[in-house]
């Protein structure tokens, strides 16, 4: 178990040896595959926690291991013998799944970094719950509105065959006006998408949408770029972060993507985030250190107002949310998911790096399909 | 100085009393968890010795009985918590919560569906039935993981923890009470069945098949009575697991799951009556100290592993009684 | 469906085929002269691929991140050989497979340890970026036909190593009998080495040659890995001829089988279920090929009759 104390725990403020008096439960991916994007929601937690000035804050932090059955065990270790006030850290919707309500439940407050599975959006939405990312569909529905917004009559749209996957066409659907002329689901963990280009290059579509997270998106835009076919491309961020654009190369480049977040959003809080991120860790902080970050500066204004041994009091400052987000407004709805604004974003290259810059909004102040469901 | 092996199960059986009881007195709930986590992979591991140990099959699919177990408990418990019909054709239910019965249910089913598996891939050996066996892992895997009707990917939540009469589950010690029961129930199963005719004749059938066919003996349906036992006591364990965790999803189905009983075997010793059992300590032992070391953890486990091979011949088992392994 | 379609998709699948081809000859070989089986034979292909990527950061040469692949990978391959397999060869397969586990964990990790969490870059060379016209009309990447072109000549190479050479004569001694050859005043444990290293050059080619159409990341080679035992599985373990065959059974059947599942469907479901339903049986297929030809010759097509 990793053990970090605030940074300002050898300041002079606490010449007695504070003890932590708020304890922090954070459950992530930090090994195998996929252990990037849990990387960096915890760099840009801890971070926000150690620029606080806070030393009384304790922060356990676990490896999931992308394991459901790891992340409900350590899920029990936080609530049973860490006793945590709080926990955050989950990358993925389906070991959210298996976390979230149990953890909820038992009186625990969750803030999620990453993941926003519909369930817990609608009916199975709880006043412990709170999502500082986005509703899963929330990027792919301002695809399709932006789709919209450039005229776009028929689009071919391709997605993994598993839950997060079918929600992804269904919000681009939800939004996209004109036709399809073609939807595929394709394999979990495919990485030859030779048979997919083959069908839209015989398609008569007009544009291509698609989710592949992580290394599938590496791989169809690669071969998307390699074959020829030049219609224009539009996904959610999630395969244009920074962290695997340049693994991407040109490929990406002029590619539009959707995002809630990007580096050159004009406040002084991402200045800042942008460039404290750079200077402690050596890299350009990715979409998911943007969401670490606001998770823990949500959670650190919440802790000026309450404490959390006041539930009540707590999450009444939660759901205030008055905080400085890195990407400008940023309220929760009826259902404590984020109304948020979402961009449409480029590939760009700066220098030798490949990254994004904002094109325009794509979804003003958006919120979820899900929210009238939650009886909360 | 080496250890009986009689002594050394009996040892293991009392640590595996004290270890929990120790955890309630000192109130570490988390170590009951563990414990328990360890129990119910070693329950899934007996199942397995039984056709690796005595009969010298490796299945490198032994996770699709675990998922079904799993999935039955889910299934089951899903619908008893949505209070929906589970439609099944000719008769209808509305799910279950009640351990005893869902148990019941993933011993059939995994029996069932060792029986077609077993039908058609113990015609092939060795290595082709190594790979035969993943296959059909594979085939469940998928299917799983597009079953929108269950969860797909994300799986299936149980909120509450289902019903043992006359005892409170959500009490960590009082579900590790019954699962250690179940272990023994199982163990005291596996060590009669090695001593038995049948036993002993599927002992016989992997060393020698033709001799066992000379006797009269079917060693095809001996080994397939074997294969049939040994799916529905791992589709027990993973009823149990779904239960630890209340939460199934297709990881349950991976290939990653079926090597790790077999690694959980070797590392206590093949076909020895609690190799499973000490195999399955040390790796979730392993799993979460080395964890807490290094995020780099693989290495290390991957190290120790290597290790156990190459110089622990038979297992932990082996090298603490000095007795060599059974060879497959 | 038009028959320009179905041209490209069967092409599709021929390509896969050879790439799974490359992985599989080096597999059956070490088995077939071994009688190893080697799970980390994935490890192998991420280590090619790693090379090539590191290489061409470094030099922006494809050509020479090819062969830094081949080294790399043949030098692990050696150097697993000699610390780790050599010891494996008369223990049970049980103990090779927990072995051969352990070494991809350690590869897996130790790859992340050096090059960190996120994927590397790897870009196909400019010559043979972007498509060409077939015959026919069909536009088809230049580089899935060199790829394709690269496969037959490695496969064409190898029947010539082993039907020609004096080195192909010892390895097919070697699966025939073993003690035989070491009489014969064949140094054993140098052949075993040599062979492994072969297997893991093959693997670590196609591990360059595919990471630059794929995202060269830890752990890319597991899956390929599980194919490739499909595949040896189908053609008949120990049988180069039948690895051939079998990859090209299984890439055509998984490229065609994920295209036509989905319009079969539709024929009866609407279009959504059909995707749904017919991708879902798709990612089955190949398992099911391989069950139906175990059932069928449970020693594979090309196997040596048990």
């Amino acid at each position: 178990m990793k053990k970090f104390l605030a940074a300002a725990a050898v300041s002079a403020l606490c010449s007695t040896g504070a003890l932590a008096e708020v304890k922090v439960g954070m459950i992530t991916t930090l090994s195998g595959g996929g252990a990037g994007l849990g990387i960096d929601v915890r760099d840009g937690f801890m971070l926000a926690i150690a620029q606080s000035g806070r030393d009384d804050i304790e922060v356990v932090i676990e490896d999931d291991q992308r394991k459901p059955d790891i992340a409900v065990q350590l899920s029990d270790k936080m609530i049973q013998s860490e006793r945590v006030d709080v926990m955050t850290g989950i990358i993925w919707s389906n070991l959210a799944m298996a976390v979230v309500p149990a953890a909820v439940n038992q009186n625990v407050i969750y803030l999620s970094p990453n993941a926003g599975p519909s369930p817990l959006a609608g009916k199975g939405c709880h006043q412990n719950y709170f999502n500082v990312a986005w509703q899963n569909d929330n990027l792919h529905e301002a695809a399709g509105a932006y789709a919209n917004g450039t005229g776009y009559k028929n689009s071919f749209i391709l997605a993994p065959n598993y839950p997060a996957g079918v929600d992804a066409l269904t919000g681009y659907k939800r939004f996209f006006e004109g036709d399809l002329a073609g939807e595929i689901y394709t394999e979990l963990g495919q990485t030859d998408y030779a048979a997919e280009i083959a069908q839209i290059r015989a398609s008569d579509a007009d544009s291509v949408f698609f989710f592949l997270p992580g290394g599938m998106g590496i791989s169809f835009l690669k071969q998307y770029a390699d074959s020829g076919i030049d219609l224009p491309v539009v996904g959610p961020a999630f395969s244009f972060d920074q962290g695997i654009l340049q693994a991407v190369g040109d490929a990406a480049l002029g590619v539009v993507n959707t995002s809630q977040w990007n580096k050159d959003i004009d406040n002084p809080t991402n200045a800042a985030f942008v460039e404290s991120f750079q200077a402690e860790y050596g890299r350009l902080p990715s979409l998911y250190a943007s969401q670490g970050f606001d998770t823990a500066n949500l959670f650190l204004s919440a802790l000026d107002k309450a404490d959390p041994s006041d539930a009540d009091a707590f999450r009444e400052a939660l759901r205030a949310a008055e905080f400085e987000s890195t990407r400008g407004d940023f309220s929760f709805g009826p259902n404590h998911h984020p109304v948020q604004t979402i961009y449409a974003r480029e590939v760009i290259k700066e220098g030798d790096v490949f990254t994004n810059k904002i094109l325009g909004v794509a979804l003003e102040n958006h919120s979820d399909a899900y929210a009238a469901e939650c009886k909360m | 100085m080496r250890l009986n092996e009689k002594y050394f199960n009996a040892l293991m059986i009392a640590g595996l009393l004290a270890l929990p009881l120790w955890a309630v007195v000192a109130d570490q709930p988390f170590t009951i968890t563990l414990v328990t986590r360890a129990v119910i992979l070693a329950l899934a591991a007996v199942g397995l010795n039984i056709i690796l140990g005595i009969g010298g099959m490796v299945s490198f699919g032994h996770a699709v009985f675990f998922g079904i177990g799993g999935y039955a408990m889910g299934i089951l418990a899903y619908h008893a918590q949505t209070y929906t019909a589970l439609d099944l054709g000719p008769f209808s239910t509305d799910g279950t919560k009640s351990m005893p019965v869902i148990w019941l249910v993933a011993m059939i089913l995994s029996g069932l569906v060792a029986f077609f598996i077993g039908l058609l891939s113990l015609r092939t050996s060795g290595v082709y039935f190594i790979m035969i066996t993943l296959a059909f892992g594979q085939m469940f895997f998928y299917f799983a993981i597009s079953w929108a009707q269950y969860g797909g990917e994300d799986g299936l939540s149980i909120y509450v923890r289902n019903d043992f009469p006359g005892l409170n589950t959500l009490a960590p010690i009082q579900f590790y009470g019954i699962c250690f029961t179940l272990l023994c129930v199982v163990l005291f199963l596996f060590a009669r069945l090695q001593a038995s005719p049948f036993g002993l004749a599927l002992n016989a059938a992997r060393q020698t098949p033709t001799r066992v066919e000379t006797v009269g003996l079917n060693p095809m349906r001996l080994k397939l009575l074997a294969f049939v036992l040994s799916g529905a006591i791992t589709g027990l364990a993973g009823a149990l697991f779904a239960d630890l965790n209340r939460f199934v999803s297709p990881t349950m189905f991976s290939w990653q799951l079926s090597g790790e009983l077999i690694v959980l075997i070797i590392i206590g010793g093949v076909g020895r009556l609690m190799g499973p059992v000490i195999g399955a300590c040390v790796f979730v032992a392993l799993e979460h100290f080395l964890g807490e070391l290094t995020d780099f953890w693989h290495v290390y486990l991957g190290v120790v592993l290597l290790c156990i091979v190459l110089f622990g011949r038979g297992g932990l088992i082996g090298l603490l009684t000095g007795k060599e392994g059974v060879h497959v | 469906m038009s028959s320009i379609l179905i041209i490209e998709q069967i092409l599709n699948g021929l390509q896969f085929g050879v790439m799974l081809f490359l992985m599989a000859a080096g597999l059956t070989l070490i088995f077939g002269v071994m009688g190893l089986i080697n799970l980390a034979h994935g490890s192998l292909y991420m280590v090619g691929a790693f090379a090539a990527a590191a290489v061409a950061g470094v030099t922006g040469s494809f050509l020479l991140a090819l062969v830094a692949a081949l080294a790399a990978a043949a030098l692990a391959g050696a150097i697993v050989e000699m610390v780790v397999i050599r010891r494996l060869y008369n223990a049970p397969h049980l103990d090779q497979v927990l072995a051969t586990f352990a070494l991809i964990l350690i590869f897996s990790e130790g790859t992340r340890w050096v090059f960190g969490s996120f994927p590397l870059f790897l870009d196909i060379p400019d010559a043979l970026s972007g498509p060409v016209t077939l015959p026919g009309g069909i536009e088809y990447p230049l580089y899935r036909l060199t790829l394709i072109g690269i496969g037959l000549a490695v496969a064409v190479g190898l029947w010539a190593l082993i039907e020609r050479t004096r080195l192909g004569i010892q390895i097919r001694a070697g699966e025939n009998d073993r003690e035989m050859i070491a009489a014969l005043g064949v140094d054993i444990s140098k052949l075993y080495t040599l062979v492994f290293a072969l297997g893991a050059a093959l693997a670590g080619l196609a591990g360059a040659l595919v990471g630059a159409i794929q995202s060269v990341q830890v752990g890319m080679g597991e899956p390929v890995l599980i194919l490739a035992f499909v595949v040896i599985v189908i053609g008949g373990i120990g049988s180069v001829r039948g690895a051939f065959i079998g990859a090209l059974l299984v890439g055509l059947t998984d490229t065609l089988g994920g295209v036509f599942l989905p319009e079969l469907f539709k024929l009866f479901m609407d279009n959504g279920a059909a995707q749904k339903s017919g991708s879902a049986l798709a990612s089955m297929g190949i398992y099911v090929l391989m069950g139906l030809v175990l059932i069928w010759r449970p020693t594979g097509l090309f196997g040596a009759r048990a």
